[in-house]
């Protein structure tokens, strides 16, 4: 099953990845993209059937640790690379309707 | 003999004996930079004040008698990967060109401890992406060996850096080849260890699961120093593992009695450059020599790797770099027209081509109705390729291969082809699907003079194995003593 990647596939995944994408752009991931769909689908050949999922090199369960109070990173340093910022906060576009 | 011809060791027991300053030592490397990066475009920021500044803070120190850390005075330059606390951090993106961290990385903060003398941040692909650090934003770096050649990549300015003597070791980061393949290209030593033998606290997340710092040194010895430095448990990154470090810098001069070498034939395969193979064939003859056994393996599932790894590492990425909104910091648009548009305007610009590339295919993986397919097949295949070398080990105590299929290519050459780009990691990537420590080593020239490079792979938490069967090789050839004439 070869699957043929469209413009229209390719819009959904940059939606779905928030990427402003040019006319030119478009054009050129389906073609790229396209071409590695197609080639990873090289993995129906192999039978996986009974083989467990490897999420992880390491496969820690969870690693726990005391629920302590510590120091975190000031609030100026944290604001320090904001693009924008106002009185303490990260500054983003207003979101909701004034009435 | 001059300070830029010297290996780690050889420049430790200089400063120890006060022959040489660390004020002398940087001051030769940010020479050498200033003379020739110009060219070579290895280094993204060097700051030679601080530098300088630093150099003069370890002789002062041990001056007064104090006790120094492991690289006391010793300039290493840092993948521009790694967060520096008050020094721009970019990871060779435009989404981060005026990112200045808060924090040091785990790494940093490790040779800070150690006394190391920070050179200065190097070029890479953009959030280590690629296999050529074309995919820079920022520079195109060269090939020490031929300047129409790429260094490799993503880690392809540290590799560059210890390739052409602008620092006697430096760090990188190795998702499916990221040290080794550079390491190759540039005939310097590379070695990325176990998945968690390193904390990744501070380290810019690419794919989670693959993601692991590590070692370049002109040398083995230089590279397990570093590794030394480097290792061990932190709990800021729960995937860091706690398990002792031994002092590989001891060690590693000594010889494995009844070494059993592994050569998978599924290496030996179409595709693979004659010289290249050639010269992986007559290290399995030093290895012989010494006495060593060499035997066949199978890794019937290694075919796979390629598709397996541009199936996970894109949908990790796609997942991780979805921090970057516009918001906390990165790149803002100017122009958008509302929140959403925001978001979507801030990344279309602030990330470059193939960074778009592997979030697309990314979320196309993990998407509803394809998830089972892409994602979830790929992770099971993973498993399959982790169960071959579990196999192989049993019978083995190292695997040999070659790093690539072939020496440096061209700048220009595989960059508009993306899956051809992909392809060349086909050697690197199961290492990191598989967790396996790896490490290359200088292993002859081409006719063309271009480096070539012997990888050897062992089992989880096997670096000091690893690391003196290449010091074993190393001890034989004089490979690594070559220097690209600049």
């Amino acid at each position: 099953m070869a699957t043929q990647l469209t413009r229209a596939d390719v819009q959904k995944v940059a939606l779905l990845g928030r990427l402003k994408l040019s006319d030119a752009e478009l054009e050129a991931y389906t073609q790229s993209l396209g071409n590695i769909i197609g080639y990873v689908e090289r993995l129906n050949e192999v039978n996986t059937d009974d083989v467990e999922p490897m999420v992880h090199a390491v496969e820690l369960s969870n690693v726990f640790r005391a629920d302590e109070v510590r120091p975190s990173l000031p609030r100026a340093d944290a604001l320090a690379n904001a693009p924008k910022s106002e009185r303490g906060f990260f500054l983003v576009p207003q979101i909701l309707d004034e009435r | 003999m001059s300070i830029l011809g010297a290996t780690t060791n050889e420049l430790r027991v200089r400063l120890e004996r006060g022959d040489v300053t660390s004020v002398d030592v940087t001051t030769a490397y940010l020479d050498q930079i200033a003379v020739h990066d110009a060219q070579v475009q290895a280094f993204l920021l060097v700051d030679r004040d601080a530098a300088l500044e630093q150099a003069r803070d370890v002789d002062a120190k041990r001056q007064a008698g104090h006790a120094v850390g492991k690289l006391a005075g010793v300039p290493v330059a840092l993948k521009d990967v790694v967060c520096t606390k008050g020094v721009r951090t970019t990871c060779g993106s435009r989404m981060l060109e005026n990112f200045v961290p808060p924090y040091d990385a785990h790494v940093v903060q490790r040779l800070k401890e150690a006394d190391a003398v920070l050179i200065g941040k190097t070029n890479m692909d953009e959030f280590a992406m690629g296999s050529s650090t074309e995919n820079s934003a920022y520079q195109v770096t060269k090939n020490p060996w031929d300047l129409a050649r790429t260094p490799g990549g993503s880690s392809g300015g540290s590799a560059a850096a210890v390739s052409a003597s602008m620092a006697p070791l430096a760090i990188g980061s190795d998702t499916g080849g990221s040290i080794r393949q550079p390491a190759g290209f540039c005939g310097v030593v590379g070695m990325k260890p176990t998945y968690g033998r390193i904390s990744r606290f501070g380290l810019v997340a690419y794919a989670s699961s693959l993601d692991q710092l590590g070692p370049f040194a002109s040398d083995v010895s230089g590279a397990a120093l570093l590794l030394e430095v480097m290792s061990g448990h932190d709990a800021r990154d729960s995937t860091s593992v706690n398990v002792p470090v031994p002092e590989y810098s001891r060690s590693v001069d000594e010889p494995l009695a009844g070494l059993r070498i592994g050569v998978a034939r599924e290496h030996f395969v179409e595709g693979l450059d004659r010289e290249v193979e050639a010269a992986i064939r007559t290290a399995l003859d030093v290895y012989r020599k010494l006495g060593a056994e060499v035997k066949e393996v199978s890794l019937p599932h290694s075919q796979y790797a390629v598709a397996v790894y541009y199936i996970i590492a894109p949908s990790e990425a796609s997942s991780n770099l979805a921090r970057y909104d516009g918001v906390h910091y990165g790149h803002r648009a100017k122009d958008f027209s509302n929140m959403i548009d925001m978001y979507s305007a801030s990344r279309g610009e602030g990330f470059g081509t193939e960074v778009k590339r592997r979030i697309m295919l990314g979320a196309y993986a993990l998407s509803a109705g394809y998830y089972d397919a892409y994602y979830l097949k790929a992770l099971k295949v993973r498993r399959l390729i982790r169960q071959d070398f579990d196999q192989a080990f049993q019978s083995v105590d190292v695997i040999a291969s070659p790093v690539a299929p072939t020496p440096a290519f061209k700048i220009g050459e595989l960059v508009n082809d993306p899956l051809a780009m992909y392809l060349s990691d086909i050697y690197t990537l199961s290492a990191n699907l598989a967790g396996l420590p790896g490490i290359c080593i200088p292993a002859g020239f081409s006719g063309k003079n271009l480096p070539i490079g012997l990888q050897l792979l062992a089992a989880p938490f096997q670096e000091e194995r690893l690391l003196r069967t290449a010091r074993m090789f190393e001890r034989e050839t004089d490979w690594h003593k070559q220097r690209a004439k600049l």
